[in-house]
């Protein structure tokens, strides 16, 4: 389930920006080309050589998801507690302080509404840099009260799931997270808002295995690594190489698993479209929020503003031309 | 086999065996002598798993002899039918479905089923179900809900299998599924942890109204020895691994996770398979009993209330 340990051992320059030391430099973890650490946060932290996509601080994909000064956080009221005692090579306590402080959020995930081209949503942010993103109960309640406060504010949810799984310094009650979010997000459900799941890298254990698989539509960021069981388990199990691609983005597209894979500079255009268009069913003018008939009206402005300009290479202007405009 | 900290137990057992025969054939009364014997029997066994420490419940709720699925559902429930098949690519053998009758009522049941042998274990995958068998779940519980019959589950897995087909066919989204599809029951539903809850393969089919757990069952996030393997990076540290996680019964109920620990009998239920499994019968039973008459608006609510609650933190507001 956590598998922050081998994350961190096999890719220590992912671009968790926070947590690697500050030198200028950063080797991109696709091609190992040598990018210079403020064209990959300009670049959405895209490597611009491959266009290999690193893993993202938090903060920077609130910021690329929300329309500009839209964001108003809701989590950080609820603070983890170690209820077990847990003890391994170290105190769960202690690690958690050291990680609270380096990152000064309580736990493994930010929430909050925002408008995302003008649609009134709610944001749930998952952060792998904070013990690899795990589930514990405070991400569970912060994922819980975030979809039923959607739901009470009209919004739709979206989600970005990057997590090691369950936190197993919580025992079964971070099992009982996954039961616990699933059920949180029938308040949507009932009132016929969208949840869209989108699941970058690393989504795997305990979060593939509950609300970020439940979406309306769920999405992938390129090259993923989405899973139950890590490829090390089940490598252990079976004794033999797994397929190439296996368990990446593009591979559980072509099993069936996502309803697309989608470029980070495309993330926030393509998520209005789906919105919007998942709000605009036949006799659903009552439950699509207020803000919806301003936004779209504004909408060809804030696609222009969308991050792709920053980019500035072929790939990645094809993939502006191919982003729909609803 | 006898477990480690068996072993002095089955002496004891061997040695009041014997005596009986020599008695027998010697045709000398020994029964002051035997009966002494059978009491310290008894201090011994239930002193011994009064104080098992968690790694020894692991083993116990693992253990060979520990009655399976199989043996709990044909004397839990009545004329029990099985029913095969996914209706999309197979049938699962380490997930059991069917009906049955509890009672007056006809019930739909979900058993994860270990084998008692190793070649029962291979068909039975070790208990370890693909997504078929979730699908397989999933199928069952729209029956239960099209038909008004409570669910039944028992829970005795080491977790969904991890492999590269049931990967390649959604073993985390037939999980989230089935939660999600478990938690929208119109009717009743109990589960009963009776040997080891293995993850989430485990809850797929746990979200029900009521939850109970046998004595020396476990449920878990993860296997003390995954656990040990990536927190101390050293498989052997499982014990180390089984205290850390909390994962006996009475650890459960302290979490808020099971409703109730159905005790077993003394030594274990593997001791006396047809005393535990009467006691989950009666204790099914009772919890339809409460659950039948309500509406099922309210079975939905509760359980969603009940799932909703779970998890400990401190809230600033």
């Amino acid at each position: 389930m956590a598998l922050e340990r081998w994350f961190r051992r096999k890719r220590p320059t992912r671009g968790d920006d926070d947590a690697s030391p500050a030198g200028l430099w950063l080797k991109c973890s696709g091609c190992h080309a040598q990018i210079y650490r403020k064209d990959l946060a300009a670049n959405l932290y895209v490597c611009p050589e491959c266009a290999h996509h690193e893993r993202m601080p938090v903060d920077a994909r609130v910021e690329m998801l929300a329309d500009e000064g839209s964001f108003e956080r809701w989590s950080g009221a609820v603070e983890p507690v170690d209820a077990l005692g847990f003890v391994d090579t170290e105190p769960y306590r202690e690690r958690l302080t050291s990680v609270q402080q380096r990152s000064q959020r309580p736990d493994a995930i930010v929430t909050g509404a925002a408008t995302l081209h003008g649609i009134p949503v709610t944001l749930a942010v998952m952060d792998f840099s904070f013990l690899g993103g795990s589930m514990g109960s405070v991400v569970g309640e912060e994922i819980a009260r975030a979809a039923e406060r959607a739901a009470d504010e009209g919004r739709a949810l979206i989600s970005v799931s990057a997590s090691g799984g369950a936190r197993m310094q919580e025992g079964a009650l971070s099992l009982m997270q996954m039961a616990k979010t699933t059920v949180a997000l029938e308040a949507l459900s009932e009132r016929r808002l969208p949840f869209v799941s989108v699941l970058s890298d690393p989504t795997t254990g305990g979060v593939t295995a509950s609300f970020a698989t439940l979406g309306d539509l769920v999405v992938a960021e390129p090259g993923a690594l989405i899973c139950f069981a890590g490829p090390r388990v089940i490598q252990q199990t079976i004794k033999q190489d797994l397929p190439e691609g296996f368990q990446r983005s593009e591979f559980l597209l072509r099993k069936g698993m996502l309803d697309d894979v989608i470029p980070r500079s495309e993330l926030k255009a393509r998520i209005a479209a789906f919105t919007r268009l998942l709000l605009a069913g036949i006799g659903t003018a009552g439950v699509v929020p207020a803000a919806l008939p301003e936004a779209a009206s504004t909408e060809p402005d804030d696609v222009a503003e969308e991050p792709d300009e920053a980019i500035g290479h072929d790939e990645d202007e094809e993939a502006a031309v191919r982003a729909p405009a609803v | 086999m006898p477990l480690p900290f068996e072993k002095s137990i089955d002496e004891l057992e061997a040695r009041i065996r014997d005596m009986r025969s020599f008695a027998q054939e010697q045709d000398v009364d020994l029964s002051g002598e035997i009966s002494a014997l059978e009491q310290r029997l008894v201090t011994l066994t239930r002193d011994t798993f009064a104080n098992l420490s968690r790694w020894q419940r692991v083993q116990v709720a693992r253990a060979p002899g520990r009655p399976t699925a199989l043996d709990y559902l044909t004397r839990v429930v009545d004329d029990f039918t099985e029913l095969h098949g996914d209706r999309t690519m197979g049938d699962d053998t380490a997930l059991v479905g069917g009906l049955a009758r509890l009672g007056d009522t006809g019930v739909v049941v979900l058993a994860q089923q270990k084998g008692r042998d190793t070649k029962e274990n291979i068909h039975r995958n070790f208990g370890m179900a693909h997504p078929s068998g979730y699908r397989k779940a999933m199928r069952l519980f729209d029956l239960a809900d099209k038909f008004n019959l409570p669910v039944v589950t028992l829970i005795d897995t080491p977790g969904a299998y991890p492999g590269i087909a049931a990967e390649e066919q959604g073993q985390a989204w037939v999980i989230a599924a089935s939660i999600q599809r478990m938690s929208r029951l119109r009717v009743p539903a109990v589960s009963v942890v009776i040997g080891e809850g293995g993850s989430g393969g485990a809850l797929a089919i746990g979200v029900a109204n009521r939850v109970f757990i046998l004595e020396h069952a476990i449920y878990s996030v993860i296997s003390p020895e995954s656990c040990a393997a990536i927190r101390w990076r050293d498989a052997a540290e499982a014990p180390s691994a089984a205290e850390a996680l909390k994962l006996t019964a009475y650890d459960l109920l302290e979490q808020g996770v099971v409703d109730e620990v159905i005790e077993e009998p003394i030594g274990g239920a593997h001791k006396d398979p047809g005393a535990a499994i009467e006691t989950v019968r009666v204790t099914i039973e009772r919890a339809f009993a409460e659950l039948r008459s309500r509406a099922p608006d309210d079975l939905i609510r509760e359980r969603r209330e009940r799932f909703r609650r779970m998890g400990r933190f401190l809230d600033a507001a």
